[in-house]
C-alpha cells in the first residue's frame, strides 16, 4: 500500500529476493492457508513473486517504514546490492531469510571463480556456444535504437549481512513452511531471541534422525553411488558422509528419511561458525586410526571434494570466504 | 528514434525486463528482452565430485528443481554407464509426472487464467488469482489449493523434500515407496485426472466460448512459424521422462530426430551483449537473426511446441483433448502463441493419466529400485522436458567422479529467442502510429511473454500474472514526454 492509504494498525511486511532460486518464496507460499493469516496481520508491501511489486513506493517511504523485511538470495550484481541497501534503510527488522541471504548458498560456490572465468566459461568455452565474434554481455549496449544497459556482475558473492547490518537469520535450503511459520508466529507474538540470533533449533539433524546409531567407527568413507546402505542404520556409521552431525536441526531429517545423506543446508548447529571445519573435526573424530597417514588417506580417497562436500551452502559466510583473486595488472583470475 | 521503453522494473529486481523502441513515426522498431542474471553453474561446477550434481543444479530453480534433479541424475547414469532397473525409472517418472502436473497447474491459474477469465483489459487489481477466484467461485480455489497441497506432498513423501528433493542417484533412486504409501499416491493421481478434466472444461467454457478470446489467440500479432522442439517415445508420443529430441519444423516436416547425447549436432547457442542469457538455435540452420521461418534456426520448446513435435499423446484422454485442439484451430503445427496455455492443460491431463498409470503398475512397489554402478565415470548427458522446454545437462569428469566440465541448455533458455521475437510482433501489432497507450495494451502485449511461462535465469516468476511495468516514452533527445506505470 501506498503512505497515502490510511493506517489500519497493521504492521508492514516485505519480501524480496536476489541471487537465488525461487525456493524459499516457494515454500512461504506453502504454508498454503495459513498466507491469510500474514495477510491479516501484515500488509504485504513488496513480495515479487506473489503480490505487486512496488519498489517506487518503498524507495518513496520514510526510513524504518517497512517493520520486517524478509530477504532471500545472496548478492551477486549491483542491482541485488542496491536493494539490499534500500531495505535496509526502509526496514526496522531485517532477516536474512534462507541459506543464500544467510551463507552465500550454492550461489557462493562460484567464489572459487572470478567473474573472469565465470564469463569464458559461459560465453566462450562451453561447446554448445557458438560466438565466433568473442561477444561478452556489457552493462552498456549500443544498439541502432538506442542504449541497452545491464547490471555489473561482482567477482565475489556475498552473504546479505557481508552488505548491509542483519538482524536475524532463518537457515534452510530452502527453509521448511513448518519452520517459516514457525518464524513468523515467532514475530507476531513477540517472541523473537535477541537480535543476531539464527531463528531455529540448538540441536542438530541427528537429534531428529529417525535412523538407529551406536558407536561410529569408521574405516572408509563410501560415495553415495558406491554403496546401498542399511535403510535403518545411521548413515554416517555405514560411511557415507551425512553432514547431519554437524547441522542445526529444523527439516525433520528429511534426507536421511528417503536415504540421502544430510548436505548442510540448515547451516551449523548453534554456536560454531564454520560449518566445514565442523564437519571436518566430527569426521576426524569417527576415523578409527591412530595413524595421521592412514587418517589423511581415509579422507583424501573418501572425500575429494572438500569444498562440495563441506562448503557447499557456506562458502561466502566461512573463514575461507573464497579462493584467492590475484591482480595481475591484466584483470583478476584465482 | 522515439524510445519507449517498458520496463518490467525488474531493472531493480533483476530477473528481466523488456525494452521496446520506436520510430519518429510511432511505429514499433524493434523490442528487447534483457536477463540481467547469470551465476556461473557451467563454472562453478567444475571440481564438485559428480554425484553431488543434482542437489547442486536443483538449485538453479526453486520453482522446477524436480526437472534439474531429474536431467541431472540421468547425466549420472549417462556418465557411470549404468541403466536404472524397471522400478527405479518407472519411480522416477511417476515422480516426475506429479511435479508436472503441479507445475502446470500453478502456472495455469495464477499466470495464464487471469488475463482470460478477468480479461486482459480488465483493472489490475482484479486481474489476478484473487480476482479469478472470485469471479468463478470459491470451489475451484480449493481445487487448485488442494492440487498443489497434493503435489507438494508426494513429492516430499517420495522425494523427501518439497523443494529441492534429495533423491536420485546413478542407477535409480535412494528409496522405493511401500504399498500403503503407492494407494495414497493412487488415489491423488486418480484426483489429479479429475482436476485435468475439470481444468479443461473451465478452458473450453470461459476461453473457448468467447469469441473474442478465440480471436485473440487467432490474432496474427501473437503467430510465429518457427521450428518446434520436444521428447518422444518410440511411438512418437510426447514424453517428459525419456526419449527421443524431434524438432517438427514450421512447414510440419521432420527437421530432425536425435538421441539428447547427441544434441551438440543440432543445437548451438548464440550471445548478445545486451543480456545475460544466451539464444539456443537449430545448428544445421544456423543463426539468422530475430527471425521466424524454415530458413531461420530459431526454435521453440514449449508445451505447444512439444505436441506439434509430437505424432499424439500416450494416454487417452490427453489423445481426445489434442485431436480436439488441432481441429479447432485448423490442423498442425499450431503456431499461435497463446494456444500455448491449451497446450499446457493437455499435458496436465496427460501428466496425471500417466501418474495412475505408474502407481498401478505391478514394478513400482518393487525393492530393485537401486543397481550400484561399476564402469568408470567418462561423460555422461542426461535430457528430461521441464516444463518450460527441453532441459539438457552433459558432464564430463576424470576417473575419480570429478567434474572437469559441465554444459546446462536450460529449459527457458531454449524459447529466449522465440520470446524476444513474440513481444516485437505483439509490440508491432498493437502499436500504431497515435496508438493511445494504455495499461490493458501493455498488458496485452506481455501475454505474448506470459504464455512462454518464462523462468529466464529461472527466476522471473510473478505468480499473480502482473508484471510491473514502467512505460517511459521519451523524445529522440531523452526528453520524457509520457509515463505510464502500472504495479508501481
Amino acid at each position: 500500500m501506498s503512505d497515502s492509504e490510511a493506517s489500519n494498525g497493521k504492521g508492514k511486511l516485505a519480501l524480496y529476493w536476489a541471487a537465488s532460486c525461487g525456493g524459499c518464496d516457494i515454500n512461504t507460499l506453502g504454508i498454503n492457508e495459513k498466507i491469510l493469516d500474514v495477510a491479516a496481520a501484515f500488509d504485504i508491501v513488496l513480495w515479487p513473486v506473489a503480490v505487486d511489486a512496488k519498489v517506487r513506493s518503498i524507495e518513496k517511504m520514510p526510513d524504518k517504514n517497512i517493520d520486517l523485511c524478509l530477504f532471500n538470495g545472496a548478492i551477486r550484481t549491483s542491482e541485488q546490492e542496491y536493494m539490499a541497501r534500500l531495505l535496509r534503510q526502509k526496514s526496522k527488522v531485517l532477516v536474512a531469510f534462507g541459506s543464500c541471504a544467510y551463507e552465500g548458498g550454492i550461489p557462493a560456490l562460484a567464489n572459487m571463480n572470478s567473474r573472469e572465468e565465470i564469463f569464458q566459461t559461459a560465453y566462450h568455452d562451453t561447446p554448445s556456444t557458438d560466438n565466433p565474434q568473442g561477444t561478452r554481455p556489457q552493462t552498456e549496449t549500443e544498439v541502432p535504437e538506442g542504449t541497452l544497459y545491464l547490471p555489473f556482475f561482482y567477482d565475489t558473492v556475498k552473504t546479505l549481512d557481508q552488505c548491509v547490518a542483519v538482524e536475524y537469520y532463518l537457515p534452510g535450503c530452502p527453509p521448511e513452511p513448518e519452520r517459516i511459520w514457525d518464524a513468523i508466529v515467532a514475530i507476531l507474538e513477540n517472541k523473537l531471541p535477541p537480535p543476531g540470533s539464527v531463528i531455529g533449533a540448538i540441536t542438530t539433524v541427528c537429534d531428529e534422525c529417525p535412523r538407529t546409531r551406536t558407536e561410529k567407527k569408521i574405516k572408509e568413507f563410501k560415495r553415495t553411488w558406491e554403496i546401498i546402505p542399511d535403510p535403518e542404520i545411521c548413515l554416517l556409521e555405514q560411511g557415507i558422509v551425512c553432514c547431519g552431525i554437524a547441522t542445526r536441526a529444523g527439516c525433520g531429517a528429511n534426507c536421511p528419511t528417503v536415504g540421502s545423506p544430510c548436505i548442510g543446508c540448515y547451516g551449523p548447529n548453534e554456536g560454531v561458525e564454520d560449518f566445514g571445519s565442523r564437519m571436518m573435526s566430527a569426521l576426524a573424530s569417527v576415523i578409527d586410526s591412530e595413524d595421521p597417514q592412514e587418517i589423511d588417506r581415509i579422507i583424501r580417497e573418501g572425500i575429494p571434494d572438500p569444498i562440495g562436500s563441506f562448503y557447499r551452502f557456506s562458502l561466502a559466510h566461512s573463514l575461507l570466504r573464497r579462493k584467492v583473486l590475484i591482480h595481475d595488472g591484466k584483470g583478476v583470475t584465482v | 528514434m522515439k524510445r519507449i521503453s517498458i520496463d518490467p522494473i525488474t531493472r531493480l529486481e533483476g530477473h528481466g525486463k523488456i525494452d521496446i523502441f520506436l520510430t519518429e513515426e510511432g511505429e514499433v522498431a524493434n523490442a528487447y528482452l534483457q536477463i540481467p542474471e547469470l551465476r556461473g553453474f557451467e563454472r562453478f561446477c567444475v571440481g564438485r565430485a559428480a554425484e553431488f550434481m543434482p542437489n547442486i543444479t536443483n538449485r538453479i530453480c526453486g520453482v522446477c528443481p524436480e526437472a534439474h534433479h531429474m536431467a541431472s541424475t540421468k547425466a549420472l547414469d549417462a556418465l557411470f554407464k549404468v541403466d536404472p532397473p524397471p522400478t527405479a525409472k518407472k519411480l522416477r517418472e511417476m515422480f516426475y509426472s506429479i511435479f508436472f502436473v503441479t507445475d502446470h497447474t500453478t502456472h495455469f491459474y495464477a499466470l495464464g487464467a487471469p488475463d482470460f477469465v478477468m480479461g486482459p483489459d480488465a483493472p489490475v487489481a482484479e486481474r489476478n488469482i484473487l480476482g479469478v477466484i472470485k469471479k468463478v467461485g470459491m470451489d475451484i480455489a480449493g481445487k487448485v489449493l488442494k492440487m498443489r497441497r497434493d503435489g507438494h506432498h508426494l513429492i516430499k513423501l517420495i522425494g523427501g523434500r518439497p523443494v529441492h528433493p534429495n533423491w536420485g542417484l546413478p542407477g535409480g533412486v535412494s528409496r522405493g515407496i511401500i504399498e500403503e504409501q503407492r494407494e495414497e499416491i493412487e488415489q491423488l493421481g486418480r484426483d489429479a485426472i479429475e482436476f485435468g478434466k475439470f481444468s479443461i472444461q473451465l478452458f473450453n467454457d470461459i476461453v473457448l466460448g468467447n469469441p473474442e478470446y478465440v480471436n485473440l489467440i487467432k490474432n496474427e500479432a501473437y503467430i510465429h512459424r518457427t521450428y518446434n522442439m520436444g521428447t518422444v517415445d518410440e511411438n512418437n508420443h510426447v514424453n517428459f521422462y525419456d526419449g527421443m529430441i524431434r524438432v517438427v519444423g514450421p512447414d510440419g516436416k521432420e527437421h530432425a530426430k536425435y538421441h539428447p547425447k547427441d544434441y551438440q549436432e543440432y543445437v548451438a547457442e548464440h550471445v548478445e551483449p545486451w543480456s545475460y542469457l544466451k539464444f539456443p538455435f537449430l545448428k544445421k540452420i544456423g543463426w539468422k537473426g530475430f527471425v521466424d521461418g524454415v530458413d531461420s534456426g530459431v526454435y521453440k520448446a514449449t508445451p505447444l511446441s512439444r505436441l506439434n513435435a509430437a505424432d499424439g499423446m500416450a494416454t487417452p484422454l490427453a489423445q481426445a483433448e489434442y485431436e480436439r485442439m488441432y481441429d479447432v484451430l485448423g490442423g498442425k503445427p499450431v503456431d499461435h502463441t497463446l494456444a500455448t496455455h491449451w497446450a499446457r492443460l493437455i499435458e496436465l491431463l496427460y501428466s496425471a493419466e500417466r501418474w495412475v498409470e505408474l502407481a498401478t503398475d505391478p514394478d513400482i512397489t518393487g525393492d530393485n529400485f537401486r543397481v550400484l554402478p561399476t564402469e568408470t565415470p567418462t561423460e555422461g548427458v542426461g535430457e528430461v522436458e521441464a516444463p518450460r522446454g527441453t532441459l539438457t545437462h552433459h558432464y564430463w569428469t576424470d576417473e575419480r567422479g570429478i567434474l572437469t566440465k559441465v554444459n546446462l541448455i536450460v529449459g527457458t533458455t531454449n524459447n529466449n529467442a522465440p520470446i524476444n521475437m513474440s513481444v516485437k510482433k505483439a509490440a508491432q501489432g498493437l502499436i500504431k502510429k497515435g496508438t493511445i497507450i494504455t495499461e490493458g495494451l501493455l498488458n496485452t502485449i506481455e501475454m505474448a511473454y506470459r504464455a512462454y511461462d518464462p523462468c529466464m535465469a529461472c527466476a522471473t516468476h510473478t505468480l499473480p500474472g502482473q508484471m510491473p511495468l514502467e512505460v517511459v516514452i521519451r523524445a529522440p533527445d531523452g526528453e520524457i514526454i509520457e509515463r505510464l506505470t502500472q504495479n508501481l
